[in-house]
């Protein structure tokens, strides 16, 4: 278990999560010794910087709200400048369990892109209605771009190894959905190797997500065309970095 | 077209043209964005003193109103100039969100570094480890958002 994980960067996007946050940073810690945990705080106009930092985290504090990917691909940079070769990213809301993380990392030696699947078999999650069809339509799709099985395409936990940072430190969409299914897309088109291995979730601590059908349909529309859009863009080659 | 509207159009292009030079005389509009407003008030000044050219084109390309190819360039003019500001937002919201996350890193490593200058020692675990290498990675200490 004590693999690499002190090139392990975990990466928690954070908006206005000054309840959880916390509790989350510490539990990572305590979870995985010797790991470094970063919060992005994603222009949060609450005490989510200072809750983070005394509770053990770097944090990276963007002036204004970027949206998930905005602030993944400030991560992927800050992992990037910084040499780490790992990167997991986690939510600051305390659905992701830490424990996982050791497999995810343990995948990324195998693989470039990691994705900690939520229907495989492990905890207790569960979505039920349109949205499960809606997601069942965008797991059938990635897993042939992707040209590997993949069931949970929209998870938010997610691990990096050294090529997908170098190529998400540059191109990591910022547009809605963009952070789950055109980062697949990207890293796909650039030859880079995805898999999925599961992960035991938690239910949310606050908030439900949304099972109505309208709701439903419009995320699959909004889905459907962030992949179209990223499956004919052209691919552009990782540049250097510039410090 | 009696001499009063003759006269207006001449009157309404002279205007068009005469906003877009004063603003770019006064460097409130930059010459690229002002190529097609001014593209398109010259054209409009032609057309208002020579009326007959406006005739001659829409016969030539099959179009029985004269108006109505007006209409239809303009229309066309304002697509192009739309397109254009959606571009050139699309790259501004880029390179505003490249600063974002340049300043955040920055920030960051200037709080890490004074923390190391002063000696402070965070008042709370060590458990925040030193990446490779870069950033170095106190524990991270009480430090508020530093909006100064």
């Amino acid at each position: 278990m004590p693999q690499q994980l002190g090139k392990t960067l975990i990466v928690m996007p954070a908006y206005n999560e000054e309840e959880a946050v916390a509790g989350v940073v510490r539990e990572v810690l305590g979870t995985l010794p010797g790991i470094t945990c970063l919060v992005v705080s994603d222009g949060s106009r609450d005490r989510t910087v200072e809750r983070a930092s005394a509770a053990g985290a770097l944090v990276l504090e963007l002036p204004f709200n970027l949206g998930v990917g905005g602030a993944m691909r400030a991560g992927f940079r800050f992992a990037l400048l910084n040499g780490f070769e790992h990167v997991v990213q986690i939510d600051s809301d305390g659905q992701h369990n830490p424990e996982s993380v050791p497999k995810v990392v343990a995948a990324l030696s195998r693989s470039d892109v990691v994705i900690g699947a939520r229907f495989a078999g492990e905890g207790d999650y569960a979505v039920r209605g349109p949205r499960r069809w809606a997601m069942r339509v965008l797991a059938l799709v990635l897993s042939r771009i992707a040209r590997t099985p993949l069931t949970d395409t929209t998870s938010g936990y997610r691990g990096a190894g050294p090529r997908a940072i170098a190529l998400f430190a540059e191109n990591y969409p910022a547009e809605y959905l963009g952070d789950t299914i055109e980062s697949l897309v990207i890293a796909a088109r650039h030859g880079l190797s995805i898999t999925q291995v599961p992960v035991s979730m938690r239910a949310r601590a606050g908030g439900v997500a949304s099972h109505a059908p309208f709701k439903a349909a419009v995320y699959l529309a909004r889905a459907g065309m962030a992949l179209l859009i990223a499956l004919v863009r052209p691919i552009t080659p990782p540049r250097s970095v510039t410090a | 077209m009696n001499a009063v509207s003759y006269a207006f159009s001449i009157v309404a292009s002279l205007a068009a043209l005469g906003v877009v030079v004063e603003r770019l005389r006064r460097r409130r509009l930059r010459e690229r964005h002002a190529v097609w407003w001014l593209a398109a008030g010259f054209a409009a000044l032609v057309l208002s003193v020579f009326p007959g050219l406006l005739e001659g084109l829409a016969d030539l390309v099959g179009i029985q109103e004269p108006s109505n190819l007006a209409f239809f360039a303009s229309l066309l003019v304002v697509f192009v100039v739309c397109v254009q500001y959606s571009a050139e937002l699309t790259d501004l919201e880029d390179k505003v969100r490249r600063l974002a996350e340049e300043s955040a890193i920055a920030t960051l490593r200037l709080r890490e570094l004074e923390r190391r200058v002063t000696g402070h020692q965070g008042a709370d675990d060590a458990a925040v480890r030193r990446p490779a290498r870069g950033v170095a990675a106190g524990p991270g200490g009480p430090t508020g958002p530093s909006d100064d």
